[in-house]
């Protein structure tokens, strides 16, 4: 069976005005309304449309996180997945312990690649993928617009600063999502209900040899320094005016 | 002492001026002996860039021909050997560093901090997070090694007129063959570099059109800017994914920003927050742009930036 491991990660929804506690404890989350790491949502979609046109048996949707992450498994699942784990973990989640689980679920379902998204928008830490090709010593190909499966490799486009690079890798592999990779579907009524009966699996670190023990911390959150509001001015004369004032036009 | 391994990124025979930036940050960490890594397949030139950048005490050349066009897959592996002295290994916050440092990290089985915008001790680190509304303060036990990328946007260039030592090595490790290159589209390069250019216009949704968006390159090369796109820009077709600005796209800190119809979403924000000066131009007055713009111009862009090249 040719296997697809996607991670669904359960983060504030990026249309959230996100604020630090006043301890700097963190941030507040309490009634903020919580979703699928919308790079991993373009993940899934992308699983689900090889999977469509046959190049895959099966999705399976996997997070690490707490209970609460049965939500977005859920949705997953209605989006299309066959299956969902969820590798339970509390509090802010280190990048290397989520590789480091999702490396020992690559063991015991052996897929046929793995796709995540490029970054999750809660830590922006854009690691996840890279760690798992290196502890899997797989080939990654990060940054993906545009994924192509071609035998036993991939062809893969990405959005590079240079513009677009075209890699091959050998297939197992690890891919992770840009943007444009594509636009996500839209869970429909019919699809929630039949969600339900879907398998969700429910495991943890411990169950999977992974140590939760993280080597580094977050000390303290902060919120950014602001930008002082500055002026409106009336006209194009008055802009560039103002800018030969400031001596960043001639 | 820390030896801090600051991994090159070079094309063309050129380093990537992101690099005296990572020197920077390299060098703010206490008791530093800041060491550059260049591997390529032809590096003499670049290396004798990275000698020249002030604070580089030596640079290690570690030549062979699959090193480029840079792979991480092709790379990690050498950069983790040559790491074995070293108690930090940083590269770039571009797609280049991103790409290659967390690899690096997995191999060394050591933690990997990403964006690093401030050192505050040899093992505590700042770096943002939920999209730049958070600026979280990081910490690694201490004696484990430390990966990073370098949020270039937030470091000066070491100054340039050192002439660090060059060092020859030979690399003996298996590289794998599992990930192959094949092409890649560069764009317009005769622009200025949109990372580190001192100017830069970016075009919104507003545009309408990729032949609108001719607008914002005239206006651009007007005033010797960089150009830039919102990530509705770039959806749309207007304008190259590489010309995407915000917090999944370029993070950018150029002396002067302008925005021309761009909302001001938190994700364009964050990647312009460290801009000396923002322009805003928009004919929405409540456009969420205009809380973080310096000068605010509301009207209608079509008629606004012919209006003011007329006064160029
Ligand atoms: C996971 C994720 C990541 C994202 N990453 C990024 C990112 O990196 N960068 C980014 O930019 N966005 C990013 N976004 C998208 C972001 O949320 C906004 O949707 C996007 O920035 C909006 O682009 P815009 O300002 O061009 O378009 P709009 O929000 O549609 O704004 C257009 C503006 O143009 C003005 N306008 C219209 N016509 C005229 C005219 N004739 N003259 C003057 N003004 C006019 C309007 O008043 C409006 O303010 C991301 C979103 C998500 C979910």
């Amino acid at each position: 069976m040719r296997k697809v491991l996607v991670g669904i990660k359960r983060v504030i929804d990026y249309n959230v005005r996100v604020r630090v506690r006043p301890d700097g404890s963190g941030v507040v989350t309490d009634g903020v309304k919580m979703s699928i790491n919308p790079f991993d949502e373009i993940a899934l979609e992308e699983a689900l449309r090889i999977r469509e046109r046959g190049a895959a048996d099966e999705v399976i949707a996997a997070s690490i996180g707490p209970d609460d992450a049965q939500q977005q498994l859920r949705t997953a699942l209605a989006m299309g997945a066959d299956r969902a784990i969820l590798v339970r973990a509390d509090g802010a989640i280190p990048s290397m312990i989520a590789a480091r689980a999702l490396h020992a679920l690559v063991e015991r379902e052996q897929p046929l690649f793995v796709i995540l998204g490029k970054q999750a928008i809660d830590d922006d830490s854009g690691q996840t993928g890279q760690l798992l090709a290196g502890l899997w010593d797989r080939p990654q190909a990060t940054f993906a617009s545009k994924i192509e499966l071609e035998g036993n490799s991939a062809r893969v486009t990405r959005e590079v600063d240079a513009g677009l690079e075209v890699i091959e890798v050998d297939l197992p592999a690890v891919f992770t999502t840009d943007l444009r990779l594509n636009e996500p579907r839209y869970v429909k009524l019919p699809d929630i209900m039949k969600a339900k009966k879907k398998p969700l699996d429910v495991t943890d670190l411990a169950a999977l040899g992974v140590t939760a023990a993280a080597q580094l911390r977050v000390v303290r959150l902060d919120p950014p320094a602001q930008r002082q509001k500055g002026v409106v001015v009336k006209d194009a004369a008055e802009l560039v005016a103002a800018l030969r004032q400031k001596g960043l036009l001639q | 002492m820390n030896q801090v391994l600051v991994v090159a990124e070079h094309s063309g025979g050129k380093l990537n001026l992101a690099i005296a930036k990572c020197v920077s940050c390299a060098a703010a960490v206490p008791d530093a002996e800041v060491v550059v890594l260049v591997l390529a397949a032809d590096g003499s030139a670049v290396a004798a860039q990275a000698a020249a950048i002030t604070g580089v005490k030596r640079v290690l050349l570690a030549e062979h021909p699959a090193s480029e066009p840079a792979l991480a897959a092709v790379l990690a592996p050498q950069v983790a050997k040559l790491a074995a002295d070293a108690s930090h290994v940083f590269g770039p916050s571009t797609t280049f560093g991103k790409d290659l440092m967390p690899r690096v990290a997995a191999l060394l089985d050591a933690q990997q901090i990403s964006d690093v915008m401030a050192v505050e001790t040899a093992n505590r680190f700042r770096r943002p997070c939920y999209a730049g509304n958070a600026i979280a303060t990081v910490e690694v036990d201490a004696g484990c090694r430390v990966v990073a990328t370098v949020r270039v946007a937030s470091w000066q260039a070491a100054g340039s007129g050192g002439s660090a030592p060059i060092e020859r090595i030979s690399v003996d490790t298996p590289l794998p063959t599992h990930t192959r290159f094949v092409s890649v589209s560069a764009g317009r390069s005769d622009r200025p570099d949109l990372q580190t250019a001192a100017r830069v216009v970016s075009g919104g949704r507003a545009l309408g059109s990729a032949d609108n968006f001719a607008l914002i390159q005239r206006f651009a090369d007007r005033i010797g800017a960089a150009v830039g796109a919102s990530r509705a820009a770039v959806d749309a077709g207007y304008a190259p994914n590489e010309l995407q600005v915000g917090q999944t796209g370029k993070i950018i800190a150029p002396e002067l920003y302008i925005a021309v119809g761009i909302s001001g979403a938190i994700q364009h924000l964050t990647g312009i927050k460290d801009a000396r000066t923002i322009v805003a131009i928009n004919k929405d007055p409540e456009a969420p742009i205009f809380e973080v713009a310096d000068l605010g111009l509301v009207g209608d862009l079509f008629k606004l930036v012919p209006e003011i090249e007329s006064q160029l």
